[in-house]
């Protein structure tokens, strides 16, 4: 079973720019901690240790305190994600539809857990809260695309559109 | 800057357009023929309702007949489960799961020709007599929207649209007839209570923000739009189809309270709701309707956003405000109530969504209109989100004390496949599962506490005699467990203890008086935890252990599961009698676990199939490629 990849840190100074001015941005915003580390995870996909130095350097902010907010809230990520990230619905209406099942499918298919990456990057698996489509239950997301009203036999299908 | 005439002006430039919208509205001046509905909700948009906009659009440019017909995108109808849907308007035609290639054969025959395309119908609406319309429909005859009111109506990207629909007319009596005091006298008479769960008298919460603080040099206003209830889309469908009005509502708060800054907390997860949200401020800035001076009273009022990051505890009031401060979002204790000490150390109201969207109603109707809605001690309605085992999932809005079977058997539709419904699940984490015997019970705030549940945000999950109630129970521990935030150990180690016992009994490890350790335990993190997550975490496991306690005895007792979920207690068996000995089931086993025994029942050409147990893994591929039904599960 692949483990959570730890991908050498490669931002690039244009990225770097960006999360300065990201920072600039909401210099004198209280309660600005939240919003930067949103912003800056759209910028590098994911928020390395490094970037939380940056952070930590021009807010201010100490970093086991910025650490701290990082791994509290499930949306932060400490690791990359997968070219294609599939989202697993667990949500009650999901569930007692049988999103369960779809769930431990994908992990036997892709070889991979929770929050983990397949070795070439292409795929990553996480299983989310209830995103509102509960009238299509049980649901996934790959990136942005949604797909309802799934079988554990539908799950192949899904996959081979990004092959 | 929009003055007050120039509001009322539009509003009466619009009405006939939004007139147009109630079936058989002939009468309506509309510059339009036809409006055409298209659902932009998240349901509706994840079945593709955005492709057929970009179609209908095209089709209609392709023919001439932009100028005719008004293609509107709306929030959520309700009626998730028929998505994508499209309403056609003045005549209320209701189409459902439409597809992109429908499109010209609708604009052929209905927009151009007259005659609505049958087929494509949502099916309840085609009769003998002819075709109903939507308001006719089961699914909405029973329902009485004022939360839900602009919802699948207006565009909610346009606040014109809002505004010709009576919207910022409530901020505009609040501020030239009423004072703070009759603002919060008026939400105290309406007998409103909070809709995100807790069900605290509204205009209380805002008396006692106004008053406890008297020289307070900042309060705030926010708005708990961090809806993580799974199976909970009430407040998303109203961020979605009518933004406006939540910023209204906050605007009416600030003047009532004396605060100038408002923050709507809404889920990342919900992007379009985030997005609209961004539109409706930035309209509002627009029109002075958010702003200093709002219709050049003394009174100034901003709202800015702040996203959650998926942590279901920020739900809870003050771990919501740890969190806009920009920290890990943990409870901390009360009092002080955040009334006295919330957001910064200052005076902060906070409420949900749904709780906001009846405020300009009550400020326009009177609380007496509001007050006669309802129960004695709930009044007004309630948007529920109906989900799992059910035949129309989706959004409805009711009178408090409509019972669960009218929602369920009525609006709902009932259960499907001809099974038959075993609980209700209300309140997400936090709540119970409400068995049969309680099915005609009316639903308000301290009925559903007194069979052991609550109202929560509104999420109702239907389930049937497929699922189990101790799996169901530990579904939800392993939610709480994970979402804890870790600060008091009563919740921390509690629930971890509590999901382990249940896996245990899941897995026919346990024994009795494990059933009666699990009970204690729960008391004893109910009594115990820091905030409104610990305290309600063993809901889910108490009300079961109430209402299905034979269901945990067998597992225990008889070491069954007697849905056949718990796969760790499943044996699958072929008899014989039924089994023609075809094989199927041997060639599709993965572990190869099946083969042809020796004995042949009577009347059978070939000798049955058996299954090894000790090889066995539970998949249940047999069970599915089995034709003539020869393989049960227990």
């Amino acid at each position: 079973m692949a483990t959570k990849t730890s991908v050498p840190f490669n931002g690039t100074a244009a990225q770097e720019a960006k999360l300065r001015e990201i920072i600039k941005a909401h210099q004198d915003d209280p309660g600005a901690l939240m919003p930067v580390l949103q912003q800056a995870q759209e910028v590098y996909g994911y928020l390395p240790i490094e970037v939380q130095k940056i952070i930590s350097d021009e807010m201010n902010i100490p970093l086991e305190k910025i650490y701290g907010v990082v791994t509290f809230y499930a949306q932060f990520s400490l690791y990359p994600k997968g070219k294609y990230n599939i989202s697993v619905c667990l949500g009650t209406a999901c569930y007692v539809k049988g999103s369960g099942d779809i769930y431990d499918k994908l992990q036997e298919i892709l070889g991979i857990g929770d929050g983990e990456c397949t070795a070439d990057g292409k795929f990553s698996l996480e299983a989310c809260r209830c995103i509102g489509a509960c009238g299509l239950a049980p649901v996934l997301t790959v990136n942005e695309d949604v797909y309802g009203r799934l079988t554990t036999d539908k799950v192949k299908e899904v996959l081979a559109k990004y092959e | 800057m929009k003055s007050l005439q120039e509001i009322q002006q539009i509003c009466e430039t619009m009405h006939p357009e939004l007139e147009l919208r109630h079936e058989g509205s002939t009468e309506a001046k509309s510059k339009y023929e036809k409006h055409v509905l298209i659902c932009g909700g998240t349901g509706c948009t994840s079945s593709g309702s955005m492709e057929i906009v970009d179609t209908l659009n095209k089709e209609l440019v392709a023919r001439g007949l932009e100028e005719k017909i008004q293609v509107v995108k709306t929030g959520c109808f309700g009626l998730c489960a028929l998505g994508p849907i499209m309403i056609v308007y003045p005549e209320g035609t209701f189409y459902s799961r439409i597809k992109a290639k429908n499109i010209p054969q609708i604009v052929q025959e209905h927009l151009i020709g007259g005659t609505p395309v049958k087929e494509l119908l949502y099916d309840e609406t085609v009769t003998d007599e002819g075709i109903k319309s939507l308001n006719e429909t089961s699914f909405y005859k029973k329902q009485h929207r004022v939360a839900l009111r602009n919802c699948g109506v207006i565009n909610p990207e346009d606040i014109n649209e809002y505004i010709a629909r009576d919207g910022y007319k409530a901020i505009a009596k609040v501020l030239n007839e009423m004072t703070p005091e009759d603002v919060i006298q008026c939400i105290l008479d309406s007998g409103l209570r909070g809709r995100g769960g807790g069900g605290f008298p509204t205009g209380r919460k805002w008396q006692l923000a106004r008053t406890i603080v008297p020289d307070a040099d900042q309060k705030y206003v926010c708005c708990n739009a961090d809806e993580g209830d799974p199976g909970a889309f009430m407040d998303r469908s109203v961020l979605e189809g009518d933004p406006h009005v939540v910023l209204e509502a906050m605007t009416i708060a600030g003047y009532a309270i004396g605060a100038t800054q408002g923050y709507i907390y809404v889920r990342a997860e919900y992007p379009i709701a985030v997005e609209r949200l961004k539109i409706a401020i930035q309209q509002a800035r627009e029109y002075g309707t958010l702003g200093k001076n709002i219709f050049g009273s003394e009174f100034s009022f901003d709202i800015d956003l702040r996203l959650g990051a998926g942590a279901f505890v920020c739900g809870e009031e003050t771990a919501l405000m740890t969190s806009i401060e920009g920290n890990r979002g943990e409870p901390r204790p009360r009092p002080p109530f955040p009334a006295e000490k919330g957001l910064y150390q200052k005076p902060t109201i906070l409420n949900n969504v749904e709780t906001y969207a009846n405020v300009p109603q009550i400020i326009l109707n009177g609380a007496e209109w509001f007050a006669s809605m309802g129960t004695e001690k709930s009044k007004g309605t309630k948007v529920f989100a109906l989900g799992g085992k059910i035949k129309n999932t989706g959004l409805v809005e009711v009178p408090m004390g409509t019972t669960l079977r009218e929602v369920i058997e009525e609006i709902g539709g009932g259960i499907p496949n001809g099974k038959k419904f075993k609980a209700a699940q209300t309140g997400g984490p936090s709540g119970g599962c409400i068995s049969a015997e309680n099915y005609d019970v009316p639903i308000d705030y301290d009925n559903l506490i007194a069979i052991g549940s609550m109202m929560g945000s509104g999420g109702l999950i239907v389930m049937d005699e497929d699922n189990c109630m101790v799996d169901i129970a530990k579904f939800f521990l392993e939610f709480t467990v994970d979402e804890s935030c870790g600060k008091c150990t009563p919740c921390r180690i509690g629930t971890k203890r509590m999901y382990e016992m249940l896996d245990k009994i899941t897995k026919g490890q346990a024994e009795l008086a494990d059933l009666d350790k699990l009970e204690e335990l729960c008391y004893y993190v109910k009594a115990n935890s820091l905030c409104g997550l610990g305290q309600t975490a063993p809901n889910p496991v108490l009300s079961t252990l109430k209402n299905f306690r034979n269901e945990y005895e067998a597992h225990v007792l008889a070491k069954k599961c007697p849905a056949g979920v718990c796969k760790d207690l499943l044996q699958f068996t072929i008899l014989p009698e039924k089994c023609v000995g075809c094989g199927l089931c041997a060639k599709n086993c993965p572990v190869h676990a099946i083969s042809q025994g020796d004995y042949t029942a009577p009347g059978k050409k070939r000798a049955a199939f058996v299954i090894d147990a000790s090889k066995c893994i539970k998949c249940g591929v047999c069970m599915s490629n089995c034709r003539p039904n020869a393989i049960s599960r227990g």
